[in-house]
Order: C-alpha cells, then sequence, then structure tokens
C-alpha cells in the first residue's frame, strides 16, 4: 500500500481541472485561418494539392469534414494559411465545417438544429456506444483517451459501454468499410431511440482519403441523421469533449 | 535468389525469375534454417501472367533475399509452400484470394480478409467456413465484429470445453479499405503520404516512413544523417507511448486500477511530446519522403530530453510494483503460452516473436536509416507467455528511452546540418523493385514498390506485422480459460486495419 502511494505521489495530479480552458500546444493544428488575399492561381494551386479536396476555389474554403489536418496548404502558402490551436472545431452543421478566406470566428454548433430531446435526456448522463467501421484505430485510441485519468470524460456522466442496448447513441469512426456497412447497421437498429448519432474524425465524416475507394460503402450515412461532426485526423480527445458539452447543453456560458 | 539491402531498389530485371520447382527447392532450403522468415510473398497480375516476388530475411545472417517465378494466367494450381513451412499460410491465402489461384495441398485455403477486388465475388464476409466440431460436449463462443470496447472489429470464434478453449479460429476483413489500389490511383507522392499514414493509425510513423525509405531509394536520394537520427527518434517515441499504454491495458484487464491509470498519464506524456514536436499526438505529417516539415528544434529536443526522463523514473517505479505482485503474477505467468516453436512455425515477428525466443528485430537483423550507426541489441525473452510479452514492454521501454536519450546527445554535433523539405515530386527510377522494412512497435512492417517504364509506380504492397502474428495469437489461447483470452489479446496488440488493409 505504501508503494501505491509512493506511485501516487511521484506522478502528481494528472487530472486536468478545467476542461473547457485548456489550451493546446502552438503546433497543434486545429481552425484554420486563411487570408483574404489568396490569389486565383494560389487558390488553384492548393486545390491541386490538397490531398482529400478540402479546398475549394470560389470563395476560397477549407471544408473540415475533408481536411486531414496534414498541413501542407500552409507550408505552400505560410503567410496565406495558417492552423491555429482552437481545438473546438465539433459542430452539427456541416456548413460550419467550411472555413472562408477571412473567417476568424470560433466553430459552435447550431442551437437550432439541436434535436429537443437531447438536452432533456442526455444533459444529465450520456452513454454511448462506439462502432469503429474501418477507423484506423488513433480515432479510437482518442476516444479511449477521452475517458483516461488526464480528460476524465466520465465527470460529466459520460462513458463509452459495451452494448447498444445500454446506450444513448453510436459514435463511429472510419470510412465505414463495406465489410462493416451490416454490422453498424445492426448496432445502430439495437440503439434504443432517441439516439443520437455521432461522427469522429475526418475518415467518419467524409471518408478523407478513402472517400472514392471502392471498399467503403457509405449508404448508412444517407440513412440517418448526424448529430455531431467531430473533425481530426484523429479528432483530439478535447475536441469530442468540448462537442459533446455543447451538443448536450452543458458548456459552462461565457 | 538475389540479395538485397534494406531500403533499397535494384533494376526489376534483376530478380531471378525461375520455375516453380526451382523456386520451391529454394524457399524450401532457406527455410529449414531457423533463423529464415518470409517477409512477403505476393503475385502481381500482368495481362498474360502472374509474376510472383518472395522475400526472405535472415536473422542472423541479416541478410535479405528476393526470388521469384512466373506462371501463366489460366487455372493455376501451385503446391503449397504452406504444407511444409505454415509460415506461408497468410500469403498464398491472399494469392489465393485476390487472384484465384489454387495451392493445391494447402491446409487452410480460407479466406483473409475479403478485399473489394477480390477473385471470387461470391465468398463474402457474412459467410465464413468457420471450422467447427461436431460433439455434443463442445460449444461455440461468437465474439464481435463490434467488441465490448472502443476498438477495431475483427471476429473471434471459439470452440470450447466448458471453460477451456480447444480452438480459436480469428475471421477478419471488417477493416478493409483497399488501401493497396489506393496506392496506386493516388498519384499525387503527397496522397500517398497521407494513405500510408492510415494504414495503421496506431503505427504512423512506422509505416510512413516504410514508405518514405522506399520513394527515396526508388528515386536514388538519401536523407542527410539529422533527419535519419530525428526520425527514429520518433519512431522510438512511438513504441514507447504504445507500449507503456499496453502496460496500462494489461493491468486494467486484471483490475489493477492504479497500474491502468499510471501508464495512461505516462503514455500521454509521450504522445504530447511528439504532438508538441509536430503538432500531431500520433505523428501524422512528421514523416515526408526527402526531407521533414518538422526539424526538431534545440528547444523541443531539450523538452523531450527532460520527458523522457521523467517517464523512466515513473514507468521503472510503477513496474518494479506491477511485477511483483503476487495477484498480477498469478494472472499473467503460465498463461497464453506461445512457444518458441509455435512462433517459428507460424513466423511471429515484433515483440511476441521476442517473448518466445526468437532474436527477430529489424533494428538488429537489418538495420535503417540511423540504425545503422548503432550497436543495437533485441531484448529477448524465454517463456513466451502473457508475462514475457509484458514483461517484453517492460524493457524495450527502457531501451527506447535510453536510445533516444543517446540519440539525442549524438544530435548535438549535427545540428548545423540542414534538415531537407519534403519533395513531393521525386522522380523515380524506371523498371525498378525496391523493398524497405522498419521495425514498429508491433514488430517488422515491409512495404515495397515496383516501378513501369516511366518511373509510375504500377505495384505496391504492404505487410503490416500483424499479418504473421494472428495466427500466434489463436494458438496462444488454445487450452486456456476463455476469460484469459483478453488478457493473451492485450498481450499481442494486434492492428486490425494493418492486416485488413
Ligand atoms: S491541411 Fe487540410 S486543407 Fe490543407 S492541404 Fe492538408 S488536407 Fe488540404
Amino acid at each position: 500500500m505504501l508503494k501505491e502511494l509512493k506511485i501516487l505521489f511521484r506522478h502528481g495530479k494528472q487530472y486536468i481541472t478545467d476542461l473547457e480552458g485548456v489550451e493546446l500546444t502552438p503546433l497543434f493544428r486545429g481552425r484554420p485561418e486563411i487570408a483574404t488575399t489568396i490569389t486565383a492561381s494560389e487558390a488553384k494551386e492548393l486545390e491541386a494539392l490538397c490531398p482529400t479536396n478540402a479546398i475549394s476555389v470560389v470563395p476560397f474554403s477549407i471544408n473540415l469534414g475533408k481536411c486531414v489536418f496534414c498541413k501542407e496548404c500552409h507550408f505552400y502558402t505560410p503567410e496565406k494559411i495558417r492552423f491555429t490551436n482552437d481545438h473546438k472545431i465539433a459542430t452539427n452543421d456541416l456548413n460550419r465545417l467550411i472555413v472562408k478566406a477571412g473567417d476568424r470566428d470560433a466553430i459552435e454548433l447550431d442551437a437550432s438544429l439541436v434535436r429537443k430531446e437531447i438536452t432533456s435526456y442526455f444533459g444529465k448522463a450520456l452513454k454511448l456506444r462506439q462502432v469503429s467501421a474501418a477507423g484506423d484505430n488513433s480515432a479510437e485510441m482518442e476516444l479511449n483517451a477521452a475517458g483516461n485519468v488526464n480528460f476524465d470524460v466520465g465527470r460529466y456522466g459520460m462513458e463509452f459501454v459495451a452494448s447498444p442496448r445500454h446506450a444513448d447513441g453510436l459514435v463511429i469512426t472510419g470510412p465505414i468499410s463495406e465489410n462493416m456497412a451490416e454490422p453498424l447497421e445492426i448496432c445502430y437498429n439495437a440503439t434504443p431511440s432517441p439516439k443520437i448519432l455521432i461522427l469522429a474524425g475526418t475518415d467518419a465524416i467524409s471518408g478523407g482519403i478513402f472517400a472514392d475507394s471502392k471498399a467503403v460503402n457509405r449508404g448508412f450515412l444517407s440513412k440517418y441523421h448526424v448529430d455531431l461532426y467531430v473533425p481530426g485526423n484523429p479528432p483530439h480527445p478535447l475536441t469530442f469533449i468540448n462537442g459533446i458539452l455543447s451538443l448536450t447543453g452543458r458548456l459552462k456560458k461565457k | 535468389m538475389v540479395e538485397v539491402e534494406n531500403g533499397s531498389s535494384l533494376d526489376i530485371g534483376e530478380i531471378p525469375i525461375v520455375s516453380y520447382n526451382q523456386f520451391y527447392a529454394e524457399v524450401d532450403r532457406l527455410m529449414e534454417n531457423t533463423s529464415v522468415h518470409c517477409v512477403s510473398y505476393y503475385a502481381v497480375p500482368s495481362d498474360d501472367n502472374f509474376t510472383f516476388y518472395c522475400c526472405l530475411a535472415d536473422d542472423e545472417e541479416h541478410k535479405l533475399y528476393v526470388l521469384g517465378h512466373e506462371q501463366k494466367k489460366e487455372n493455376v494450381t501451385l503446391p503449397s509452400l504452406t504444407s511444409k513451412h505454415y509460415a506461408f499460410h497468410c500469403f498464398e491465402r491472399e494469392i489465393h484470394e485476390n487472384f484465384g489461384i489454387n495451392f493445391s495441398d494447402h491446409p487452410w485455403l480460407k479466406p483473409i480478409r475479403y478485399p473489394a477486388n477480390r477473385y471470387n465475388q461470391h465468398n463474402v464476409i457474412e459467410n465464413y467456413p468457420f471450422y467447427s466440431i461436431d460433439s455434443d460436449e463442445l460449444h461455440e463462443v461468437g465474439v464481435g465484429p463490434i467488441h465490448a470496447g472502443v476498438i477495431e472489429p475483427g471476429h473471434f470464434r471459439f470452440i470450447c470445453n466448458g471453460e477451456k478453449v480447444l480452438h480459436l479460429e480469428i475471421m477478419l476483413g471488417y477493416q478493409h479499405r483497399g488501401v493497396e489500389e489506393l496506392m496506386l490511383t493516388k498519384h499525387t507522392t503527397l496522397r500517398r503520404s497521407i494513405l500510408v499514414e492510415s494504414i495503421a493509425g496506431d503505427t504512423a510513423i512506422g509505416h510512413s516512413l516504410a514508405f518514405a525509405m522506399n520513394m527515396e531509394s526508388l528515386a536514388g536520394i538519401d536523407v542527410p544523417d539529422r533527419l535519419q537520427l530525428e526520425r527514429i527518434i520518433a519512431l522510438e517515441l512511438e513504441r514507447i507511448a504504445i507500449h507503456i499504454g499496453d502496460t496500462g491495458a494489461l493491468c486494467m484487464d486484471i483490475a489493477y486500477q492504479l497500474g491502468q491509470v499510471a501508464c495512461e498519464a505516462l503514455r500521454t506524456i509521450v504522445i504530447n511530446t511528439t504532438q508538441l514536436w509536430c503538432g500531431n499526438r500520433f505523428g501524422k505529417g512528421f514523416i515526408r519522403p526527402a526531407g521533414s516539415g518538422y526539424p526538431l528544434t534545440s528547444e523541443v529536443a531539450r523538452q523531450v530530453l527532460e520527458n523522457m526522463e521523467t517517464v523512466e523514473q515513473r514507468y521503472k517505479q510503477l513496474t518494479n510494483r506491477i511485477y511483483t505482485l503476487p495477484s498480477v503474477l498469478a494472472r499473467f505467468e503460465e498463461i497464453g503460452i506461445l512457444t518458441p516453436k509455435q512462433a517459428h512455425l507460424t513466423g511471429i515477428v515484433g515483440p511476441a516473436a521476442k517473448a518466445s525466443s526468437h532474436k527477430r528485430d529489424i533494428r538488429f537483423s537489418h538495420p535503417f536509416q540511423y540504425y545503422r550507426h548503432l550497436e543495437f541489441l533485441p531484448v529477448v525473452m524465454e517463456t513466451g507467455d502473457v508475462l514475457s510479452r509484458a514483461m517484453m514492454r517492460r524493457y524495450e521501454v527502457e531501451q527506447s528511452i535510453e536510445l533516444v536519450k543517446l540519440l539525442l546527445k549524438k544530435r548535438q554535433s549535427m545540428i548545423s546540418e540542414e534538415v531537407p523539405k519534403p519533395n513531393y515530386s521525386l522522380q523515380l527510377k524506371p523498371n525498378t523493385f525496391s523493398i524497405s522494412l522498419v521495425e514498429g512497435w508491433r514488430g517488422e512492417i515491409c512495404h515495397s514498390a515496383i516501378t513501369d517504364e516511366n518511373g509510375n509506380i504500377v505495384h505496391y504492397k504492404v505487410k503490416d506485422p500483424s499479418l504473421h502474428s494472428w495466427m500466434g495469437l489463436a494458438l496462444a489461447v488454445r487450452n486456456q480459460e476463455i476469460s484469459d483470452f483478453p488478457i493473451c489479446n492485450k498481450s499481442f496488440n494486434l492492428s486490425y486495419c494493418g492486416h485488413d488493409l
């Protein structure tokens, strides 16, 4: 026992007290900011360069639902595109994932799109079932990390559960392979209503680098309503936690 | 056989293409030696033919051999190598599944991952031909594809006698995303660089290093020592982080909570170090062909060193406790044994092989990048049980931390060296074959590429260490209590997506 206490003592406090106030390391690739001075020819070149077609030319914009945060567009035009360390980029509206030249605002949820039952049913506790549908295991590890000793999402009454029967919703990672399409559907149907659906990671939101693969089948997503998009490659645990807190109306009022 | 160097390329015409009989005899002869194993074996289709390439590695002699054979495209049936050398089972199954080539006496010619472009489209994942035993005494337990945790999908089918596992069959393929095909259809080097980082996102550094090495050897360029050194620092950080995480996961499964949470916190320190360096906790974006966008600055190097020292002290103190607790040892000792012989027969790689007395580590046998300048000796353990695989991590973490500290010291004399920017428009040599092996935290990663007469990549083969090692897990749980499956599984920690591609 004494030895255990010594270990605990040496590790010190690992728990992050104020999850909402954390500022990540300067190099973290979060919400981009684009200068309005991007020229038409730069825009064309950047569009061709972007590995996942996240860049559109008119108006010039980066779609965070497609972006894999490789930062190559920044390296190409360092003065005009920069990635801030703002990790709060989850939202429930695909349009809000599109960052246009000149945009500096934080990415937030559209409160009018949040279904009533979400805040009334899941405002105090939320149990989620995670389904990896060809995720590369980085997003899965980050979701696990959300529950670890540092981030401890359990403090909000949130946790991942083993059975969809016990879950209030699903969190999907990965581009959804053909071979996982049916198990995913079965799992979704086994989850009692009302249920929420969250896509975690760029692969899940748009297919990412796998979007045009023959081995991917994204039909599931055309059938069901998505409540939250959490971009990232993989999404940082804090991006996920922040998204969930906003969705369930738990963010402290500023 | 032609001898090649790790991370090198050669004119495709230099690879001897012999008759199948000759090929078989030659492979058979080399495989008699227990230090030799198959690194990769695959078929490349052309209009009328299949050309097969086989690469064998000798761990002790530090040699890498490539040999090939060719078959006309119609109705190919070949005597299987698997019937003599089981370790070939996964390669021949893959060739069979992709192209319909038959191996006449293969004992286990089953689908391996149900790829989108498989030869027989009537084979679907829903009706995988499970092995079964007709008996009133036995029952089957099916687990997955979706598991009771936040992990990747795969199906485990146990045949049990009471609580005891007689047989486990592992059926994968749910994670298949068509990586190898996308490697060809994505035409830019940047796109391919992103793709390889997702072969297994928990091994982003390992796989992208194997890719970068291939691109560099195909382009005929060498990167400066400083970059080679910084790359392997990143690779060691990846290993340290995952091994510590695995230690925690093993503690979790036996309900030793202190071990779990302390390891979680330590892993956080390590991956945050990687994030501090390149902005991503998994090192995505760091390894690129011909250069890097994130040269290690002196400031970050100091932080890496400081964090390594913190982690070293804490992990040592913690593991001293974990591995002296009778309640931990009782759960790990003599559980899930993979004997040295089984490890050899199945061609296991990585920590699982080293825990079953095989000195199999690419950093030692076929050193790459800056390991070429180091005297590296792998950790090897004897017993092959869960405890030895757990201890393997403990010693490898300690060894890797020492390595990182040494590399940081060596780096000081190189800081004047410029780290070049990545190059996405490398001109690749025409009609060339290249191969690169990297010892990732799971073991040996192998990538090999072939270019056409214009220097375009026309074939790209990826082998994740898990391809070999899943069979090791299946054997290790035989005659164990089914309740010990989770710790056996964690002690291997294999990749689903790396296997399924
Ligand atoms: S950071 Fe995003 S937008 Fe920029 S090039 Fe990479 S994927 Fe495209």
